[in-house]
């Protein structure tokens, strides 16, 4: 094999979410990524101008290189999220391009949910909005490893570092109390390309890297070895051939953590234990494997395991129960009501489930708690705890986006209703206000 | 992240090396696509793979051979023949077949033709006409689970598809009443006579097949690399000529060195002119080249801004 294909191949896959308001410049920012990197390729440009031509733009519309379906070209607006797909000689990268439009706040959780990095967009003219203060809160919500806070036209505020300077600290004041664990704030215009790809000759006082330089370098992998190990079972493997007449393995995609060949595992939720006697990384036998590789396992004891049960660490389980307590974003079009049946899906286990309660519901915008909603509706935020027919083994969603998610399903047609996060999302919120000033902040 | 709040106003922190856990991108959209896989076998009842003899398709049964390895896959296969498709590569696919003592269906355009259920379209391209085949198969064999080798970056409809899609009973794709996907939690749920359409290749782009087809040492269709063939051109493609109805009398033949970049129905994949006869020879050509896949070689995509989100709708993959 040459070096040239070897190069190519020992990138790193960063997958990141962009967010912002409608007229941030979110789609030229996105063009300019892929433009500047090479990953817009010739016929797609010409699609592009011959299509911003019938419309009798001059100039090529950027934003249809991803506005992909009829209705949102006609609209012009975004209404789905798309997911696109860019490379630098340094790592390969799937952006979520979720549209911006607060109707759409289920879009933004959608993108963020896989993202480990998500760029927050600014005006610089306008400065932190309430729309900024959303996309921080929901990629707190999600936890979503590394924010990048984008203060874009820099080149219509005369490259001002004060103004800069004023947006970066109160944005990174209001995220850090959310609990985002890094951020990093980039003065940029997406439009005259300064600090996109290169690094900007109208802003000398900023040291720091460009939009892309940070891409490529942001770290992406998280020490694992401070993570609780858990292994959902997606399926068993038993070829029952000849050559292979007793092996009997445990297929899943590792959660979180480590797993070793040695290691005493305990099966969640009936509690029994065994050892782990081997490990098959896609056919290939391994001493160790960790998240996120598919592995399959093999125990030392024929113990009844099958699909939705959870191996874990029998000296690092976390306990089970059937009261879940999360915060949740509503994301189908017919309400969610105290009382409604559901299922829930947890890793690989789908089980019935009865939504208990609905303490509040979140206002994005100042982060107040508006109690007792009685119902969530679509684009809502909220707390609501859930009583599932079986015993699950849900983590913190704080410390394992993996084990910590769930979905509630509408049992009758299939529906996807809500999206839902275990445990204390947000550490830091201010108290409920009272019903009565909440009425009017109904803002989805 | 080493858990707990972490005082976060101190700044960010100077950018490290990639851990030793970071998987490769490879690996990371192998241990993805097997996932997927997986959670398929986990959850349907009668999965089958769509298999045209194709790279994409080929990549997609390769995992699926490692996904369930030592034992075999434990889906069928499904091949919607257009009556138009290279020798070459229905060899391969009866080769692979038998090699991996695979179940291979086929739905045959030729055969709806000929019984008068379908009419030859005027520019000869049975490309549309597959989605008929291909949806009563699935309504014959009740089939739940249909795997599909799409990729998003083929193009900007496909980029807004799902992992899992679902279809009613008409296979009908309603990109406004698509299920969010959140994290890696497929819901695979749907009612008698509706099907998903899987998609295990939705993060890979054209580069990402190629790298992987060269590490994994698979072995492909050899009208995928450089050689010699009899084509004319029409509107900027070179088609082979063949049976299928070209060239017309005004479409002189000429011989040329050249390679596919994407295999289908010989009346609308167009070759390129290209030297590369190796693997490294190809993706360095990817590499390097300024033209989308489907913009170099697909004339059914040229129809209209909208037409694969159009056969898409009626149940196209």
């Amino acid at each position: 094999m040459t070096s040239a294909t070897e190069q190519l191949s020992a990138t790193t896959l960063l997958r990141f979410a962009t967010a912002g308001s409608v007229d941030d410049g979110k789609s030229t920012l996105v063009g300019r990524l892929l433009h500047d990197s090479k990953s817009v390729l010739t016929d797609q440009l010409e699609a592009v101008e011959h299509a911003s031509r019938s419309r009798g733009q001059e100039a090529p519309d950027l934003a249809l290189l991803t506005d992909g379906l009829r209705a949102e070209r006609e609209q012009g607006i975004t209404i789905d999220v798309a997911y696109r797909y860019f490379a630098t000689a340094r790592r390969r990268f799937i952006l979520a391009d979720t549209p911006g439009h607060v109707q759409y706040t289920r879009n933004m959780v959608t993108g963020a949910s896989t993202a480990e990095l998500a760029v927050v967009l600014v005006d610089a003219r306008n400065g932190v909005v309430e729309q900024t203060r959303r996309h921080a809160a929901v990629a707190a919500l999600l936890r979503v490893p590394h924010v990048v806070l984008a203060v874009n036209k820099m080149d219509l505020v005369d490259y001002d570092e004060t103004v800069f300077a004023a947006i970066a600290n109160e944005f990174t004041g209001y995220a850090s109390a959310l609990g985002v664990p890094e951020i990093t704030a980039i003065p940029i215009s997406a439009l005259a390309g300064d600090n996109v790809v290169d690094p900007s000759a109208n802003m000398d006082w900023y040291g720091g890297p460009t939009v892309l330089e940070h891409l490529e370098t942001v770290p992406v992998s998280h020490d694992l070895t401070g993570c609780h190990a858990r292994f959902p079972v997606q399926y068993v493997i038993r070829p029952q051939t000849a050559e292979h007449p007793d092996y009997r393995g445990y297929a899943g995609q590792i959660a979180a953590g480590t797993f070793r060949v040695g290691e005493q595992v305990t099966v969640l939720p009936s509690g029994r234990r065994s050892t782990i006697t081997g490990i098959d990384l896609l056919g290939r036998p391994v001493d160790t494997a960790w998240a996120p590789q598919s592995a399959t396992l093999l125990l030392a004891d024929d113990i009844d395991i099958s699909r939705g049960d959870l191996l874990v660490p029998s000296d690092d389980a976390p306990p089970t129960s059937q009261d879940i307590e999360a915060t949740v974003c509503h994301v189908a079009d017919r309400p969610l009501t105290v009382g409604q049946r559901v299922l829930l899906k947890h890793t690989t286990r789908t089980v019935k489930a009865i939504v208990k309660a609905i303490p509040s519901r979140l206002t994005l915008d100042d982060l107040s708690q508006h109690p007792d909603p009685g119902q969530l509706l679509a684009n809502d935020i909220g707390r609501v705890t859930v009583r599932t027919a079986e015993p699950l083994a849900l983590d913190p969603y704080a410390q394992s986006r993996r084990t910590g998610s769930f979905l509630l399903i509408d049992p009758a047609d299939g529906t996807t209703l809500t999206a839902g996060m275990a445990g204390e999302a947000f550490t830091d919120v201010t108290a409920p206000t009272t019903p009565a000033d909440d009425d009017a902040e109904w803002d989805f | 992240m080493a858990g707990g709040q972490g005082a976060a106003g101190a700044g960010a922190q100077q950018p490290e090396a990639d851990s030793p856990f970071a998987l490769s991108h490879l690996d990371a959209l192998e241990s993805e696509a097997v996932h997927i896989f997986r959670e398929v076998a986990g959850e349907f009842e009668r999965p089958v793979i769509l298999f045209s003899g194709g790279k994409d398709s080929i990549v997609m049964l390769h995992l699926a051979l490692k996904a369930f390895a030592p034992a075999a896959i434990p889906f069928s296969l499904l091949h919607v023949d257009t009556g138009h498709n290279f020798p070459e590569v229905l060899e391969y696919r009866d080769r692979t077949v038998a090699r991996h003592g695979l179940r291979l269906r086929i739905a045959s355009v030729q055969e709806y033709i000929d019984a008068g259920t379908l009419r030859e379209r005027p520019d000869g391209t049975r490309n549309p006409l597959q989605t008929v085949p291909l949806t009563d198969a699935i309504q014959e064999h009740r089939f739940d689970a249909v795997f599909g080798g799409g990729r998003r970056d083929e193009e900007k409809a496909r980029a807004k598809e799902r992992v899992f899609s679902l279809r009613d009973e008409f296979s009908q794709w309603d990109p406004r009443r698509q299920r969010p996907e959140l994290w890696q939690l497929y819901n695979g749920r749907h009612a008698p006579g509706e099907h998903v359409r899987v998609f295990p290749l939705s993060n890979w782009t054209e580069l990402d097949v190629w790298q992987y087809i060269a590490r994994e040492s698979i072995e492909l269709p050899e009208i995928y690399f450089a050689h010699e063939r009899e084509v004319f051109s029409r509107s900027g493609m070179w088609l082979t000529a063949g049976d299928w109805g070209g060239p017309r009398e005004s479409e002189p033949v000429q011989t040329r060195t050249v390679r596919y970049r994407t295999v289908g129905d010989m009346s609308c994949t167009g070759a390129v002119d290209s030297d590369a006869t190796t693997l490294d020879a190809v993706i360095a050509e990817i590499a390097a080249s300024r033209l989308t896949e489907r913009g170099a070689t697909r004339a059914d995509d040229k129809l209209s801004e909208a037409a694969m989100e159009d056969r898409k709708r009626e149940g196209y993959f």
